[in-house]
This record gives C-alpha cells, sequence and structure tokens, in this order.
C-alpha cells in the first residue's frame, strides 16, 4: 500500500479496485473483425482510446478496450467492459447514463447496477480527472450511435 | 551559486503557503511564473495612486500613467537589446504577439508558393496562426526536424530554407525539451535566402540573456507572465521597417491619426498596432519585473539555471525506469525538463506530485506534434526559475518514488 499520502480524498481517487484493472486491465486484446470499432480522444491530455464492439440479438456480445490513457480512464474503461458485455444495449446506455450522473455529483448514493464502477466514484470530486473517467463511456454511445447507424469506425473528442 | 534563492524568495509572498499540507514546490515556471512582491506592489500602486487611460487626458493622473508606460516600452526594448522603444509593440501575449505578424505581416506580404519554415518542436501559438495563413494564402510549411537528442537536424536547416523561404518562424527554446536552438545561424541563412525570422522568445527572454540585434531576428515574441510579471501583456518586437510597412492588426481608437467617415490614417509605429485601451496597469506593474531581472543580472539567472537543470537530471536519472527528453548536456538546455515514468501515466504522476506539494505540469504541453515526434501521449515536466533550489527536488523524487510505488504492480515479498 502507498505511504505518506495522507489525504483521504487522495485515497478515494486511487482506490486498490482502480490500481488494480489499470494494472491488469481486463479484455485488453482488441477483438478481430469487430463490428464496429469506436475511437475516443481527449484533445486535453491527448489519450487514445479504442473500443471494439460485436453485438448480437440486440446486445453487446463483446468489447475490447485498448489505448494509452491514465489510471483513471484506463479503470473505467476495463471495468466497463466486465460490466457492459452480454447486456442489451438498452441497458447499455442506462448504465452509461447513471455513470455520468455520477460524474457530476460527488456526494449522490450510488446505484446499485454500477456494480464496481462505484470505486470511480472519488474522480468527481477533481474535475480536471472527470473527462478521464467519462472518455470510455462517451466513446461507446457514440460506438452504439454508430451501430444504430449502420456505419463502422467513429472518432469521439471529449 | 550566484543567486541567493534563501535570500530571494523572501520576496515571493506565494512561495510562502503550503499545498495538501505540504510546503509549495513550484515546478511549472514554463507555464506561468510567480510574483516578487515588487511587482504585486506596482499593480497595487497603479491602481490605487495613478490609474488613468493614457495618450489622451490631458491631466496629472493621465500624464503619470502615459509617462509611466511609455517608460516600461523604453525598458523592454533596453531589456533585449533593441535600439529604440518604437520597435516594442505592447500585445496580451506570446499568442498575440505571433498573430500579430500572421496578419498585419503575413497576409501583406506573402503570396501563394511562398513557404515558411518551422521545426516540429513548435508550441502551438506557433503552428496555429501559421496553418490559417497558409490555407489562406496558398503558402507551404516545412518543418525541422529533430534527432535523438532533441536538437534540430543540421542538414534539415539546409533543406528547408531555401529560395522559396519567406518566413523562418521558431522557437528559441523549446518549452518542453528545453533545447535552446542555434537561432542566429538559422537567421543568417534566412537572410541570405532573403527571407526574414521571427523568434518565438516565450522561454528563451525570461531565462536567457537575449540581445534582438545580436541575433539579428526580424520579430521576437513574449510574454510578461513567464518573466515574473503579470498576465494580460506580450511584447512584439519587429524591426522598424517592417513596422512601418505592415498593416494594422486591430483598428479603432487610438491606433489612428485622422478618421474620416469613409476612411482613416494610421498612428505612428508602435501605437498603429494597439487599438483601444491597453492593458496600462499590468505593462505598468511589468516595469517592475524588469527591473527585478535586471538587478538579478541575466546571465547569473541563466547560471543559476544550468545548476539547477544539471542537479534535477542527475537526480531523476537515478530513478528507475525515468526516461528524459531533450539535449543530454546542460549547456545547451533550459530550466526545463521533460520525463516519464514507466507504468505511469503523467497525469497520475502530476496528483501524486500535487497531494506532496509539488507542482509540475503533465500533458502535450501544447506540442502535439512534438509529443507525436516522440511517440508518446504526454510528458511530466519540471520547469525551473530563480527561486527555485537543488533541495526543492528531494520533495520531487519523493513524490515520484511514491508514485511508482502506487501504480506498478506490487511485488510480493510473501510477508
Ligand atoms: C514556447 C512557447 N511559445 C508560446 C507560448 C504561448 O505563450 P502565451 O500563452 O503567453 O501566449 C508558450 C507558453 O505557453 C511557450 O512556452
Amino acid at each position: 500500500m502507498p505511504q505518506s499520502i495522507p489525504e483521504p480524498e487522495f485515497d478515494e481517487l486511487y482506490r486498490e479496485l482502480i490500481l488494480d484493472h489499470y494494472r491488469s486491465p481486463r479484455h485488453n486484446e482488441p477483438l478481430v473483425d469487430a463490428d464496429v470499432v469506436a475511437e475516443g480522444y481527449n484533445p486535453l491530455c491527448g489519450d487514445e482510446i479504442e473500443l471494439r464492439i460485436d453485438f448480437k440479438n440486440g446486445s453487446v456480445s463483446d468489447l475490447s478496450f485498448g489505448g494509452r490513457g491514465c489510471s483513471i480512464s484506463r479503470a473505467s474503461g476495463s471495468i466497463m467492459t466486465d460490466l457492459v458485455i452480454g447486456k442489451p444495449v438498452a441497458d447499455v446506455r442506462k448504465l452509461s447514463e447513471l455513470f455520468n450522473k455520477m460524474m457530476t455529483d460527488p456526494e449522490a448514493e450510488v446505484p446499485e447496477e454500477l456494480g464496481d464502477l462505484e470505486a470511480l466514484q472519488g474522480v468527481a470530486k477533481f474535475p480536471v480527472r472527470v473527462k478521464c473517467a467519462t472518455l470510455a463511456w462517451h466513446t461507446l454511445e457514440d460506438g452504439l450511435k454508430q451501430r444504430e447507424e449502420g456505419g463502422h469506425a467513429v472518432r469521439h473528442e471529449e | 551559486m550566484t543567486i541567493d534563492t534563501m535570500r530571494l524568495r523572501e520576496d515571493f509572498p506565494i512561495l510562502k503557503r503550503e499545498v495538501h499540507g505540504k510546503p509549495l514546490v513550484y515546478l511549472d515556471n514554463a507555464a506561468t511564473t510567480q510574483k516578487p512582491q515588487a511587482v504585486i506592489d506596482a499593480l497595487v500602486e497603479y491602481y490605487s495612486s495613478y490609474n488613468a487611460n493614457i495618450h489622451r487626458g490631458i491631466h496629472a493622473l493621465a500624464e503619470e500613467a502615459t509617462g509611466k508606460y511609455e517608460a516600461t516600452r523604453q525598458k523592454v526594448a533596453d531589456f533585449i537589446g533593441a535600439p529604440d522603444a518604437s520597435n516594442i509593440v505592447f500585445t496580451r501575449n506570446t499568442t498575440e504577439s505571433i498573430n500579430l505578424v500572421a496578419q498585419a505581416w503575413g497576409r501583406k506580404s506573402l503570396s501563394a508558393g511562398g513557404e515558411i519554415v518551422l521545426s516540429t518542436m513548435e508550441h502551438h501559438s506557433n503552428l496555429v496562426p501559421w496553418q490559417i495563413l497558409a490555407k489562406e494564402k496558398g503558402l507551404t510549411l516545412r518543418f525541422i526536424d529533430i534527432d535523438d537528442d532533441g536538437q534540430l537536424i543540421a542538414a534539415d536547416i539546409e533543406r528547408c530554407i531555401g529560395e522559396k523561404t519567406k518566413l523562418v518562424a521558431i522557437t528559441h527554446m523549446s518549452n518542453v525539451l528545453g533545447t535552446i536552438n542555434p537561432v542566429r545561424e538559422i537567421a543568417d541563412r534566412a537572410h541570405q535566402h532573403g527571407a526574414l525570422i521571427l523568434l518565438d522568445g516565450a522561454q528563451s527572454v525570461p531565462h536567457l540573456p537575449v540581445d534582438v540585434q545580436e541575433l539579428d531576428c526580424d520579430f521576437l515574441a513574449f510574454s510578461a507572465h513567464k518573466m515574473l510579471g503579470p498576465t494580460g501583456v506580450g511584447v512584439l518586437y519587429a524591426r522598424n521597417e517592417l513596422l512601418e510597412e505592415m498593416n494594422p492588426f486591430m483598428s479603432g481608437g487610438e491606433m489612428i491619426r485622422r478618421v474620416q467617415l469613409e476612411e482613416s490614417t494610421w498612428n505612428d509605429v508602435p501605437w498603429k498596432f494597439e487599438a483601444g485601451t491597453p492593458n496600462i496597469g499590468d505593462v505598468c506593474a511589468f516595469s517592475a519585473s524588469l527591473d527585478y531581472l535586471t538587478d538579478l543580472g541575466m546571465e547569473n539567472v541563466r547560471a543559476h539555471e544550468i545548476e539547477l537543470v544539471q542537479e534535477a537530471v542527475r537526480r531523476l536519472a537515478n530513478v528507475p525506469g525515468i526516461t528524459i527528453y531533450g539535449p543530454e548536456s546542460a549547456a545547451g538546455k533550459g530550466g526545463v525538463v521533460a520525463f516519464n515514468l514507466e507504468d505511469v501515466h503523467p497525469h497520475d504522476l502530476g496528483t501524486v506530485l500535487d497531494h506532496h506539494g509539488v507542482a509540475i505540469r503533465a500533458g502535450h504541453h501544447c506540442a502535439q506534434p512534438l509529443m507525436k515526434r516522440l511517440d508518446v501521449v504526454a510528458t511530466g515536466r519540471a520547469s525551473f526559475y530563480v527561486y527555485n533550489e537543488p533541495t526543492e527536488f528531494d520533495a520531487l523524487i519523493e513524490g515520484i518514488e511514491a508514485a511508482a510505488r502506487l501504480f506498478r504492480a506490487p511485488v510480493h515479498t510473501g510477508a
């Protein structure tokens, strides 16, 4: 565990679960021949992420997350993959909405559906880092939209 | 040390504050510097004793304010070795100074087929205005690349600057790598081909002795806020003939001589380029920063930063997993160190350091093409100034080591 960092807020930002997803991101291997490829870019920090999404019967059947980003953006994307795979698109949209809400209100109670994303709640107290957390979700939303519109590659900019 | 930092730090009230319960270690000087009490006092003095609009009033306050504003112009001219105060135009910042040249000189004097030579280490401020101008006028941009030591490639300088070159716009000192470019040689080559040279002096003027006549540059742009001065004041130095032939930049009050309903004539230089009420208070306060730096001596400022950058590089290089970007030798490097720590994103590093009281910059430093060239998305950057001292690097190194412990996979010791 880290030493000499007494601030509670700081520990709230870098929760162990976040560090774990950062060090060993899930679904990190890019999907081959994915239905949709969505790129996300945060011009503020230069971070670039790539989502590859497969769909089946109205659900997100598989999802990979890769690219270059900070611990918050990587953990957010990694937890997202765990949570989203196998869920109907409508439910995924709902999760995204709940997550965005959580990022704008650090005090609000975290709905149960968000599961491990709860670990990211502390990020809301660090305004400069909120975009790191939302990049993956906004990129996913763009990917879903792209699927609806029948296109293939999209690029989201924060 | 030639600069007595312990004494000097007393002049900077902000250095007494704490951040997250730790003494502030301010290492973000390339972004903006802190201000000595003398500059803060000068600003207060302006507003509490001679605030007035300049150049037009006939009352005592207006005369005093005009006198102080114009005296600062002379002081700026002296500071950079300009022949005359009329070579100095006040703007808002470096960015505006460069835009002024692109608009007032570039739009008038450049035409399709001409080339502007830049480098891959430019700040967006010295890149985007030229991109826009190039699109509008059908110009070609050419880029001098850097080598692995972060130096401009000499052969590239020769290759890029030629008969079609109309302007070389280049940074004197990189805000990321710290590289101090051989701008006199570049100026000579530009002039041999009948081209002009603009220096982005945002990082050089605050940190090195700069003499525009020795450097033989045609334009020089810099910002007061990066040299102990207030925000909101920039400088454009230009040779007199150029200012005379250039179009106005903004128009309206102050920059005119005679206004008729259908047309107008322009004021003399440099006022032709200062439309509307300028930032009088901050220009007057900038005067105090110039005095402060002149008293220290720019040679001493540079010597102090060489010591700092040597020590910083030495300490950082000892941290496992550190990559340092830019020139190896401190002789050709300003007080800036860009670096990355393996397995740790610079933003995370910045957040951890902040909680150790250490302010660094993390990101692309407004130099995205350079980041691409270095094949990174971002870097950390520590940058120094007159009030920094080597003992402050203890907190920097501690913070970096804490970040390494936090973000790297824990090594199980079996305990
Ligand atoms: C090399 C360089 N050029 C230009 C600028 C822009 O300066 P300003 O933001 O004061 O216009 C900066 C600083 O940010 C810089 O470091």
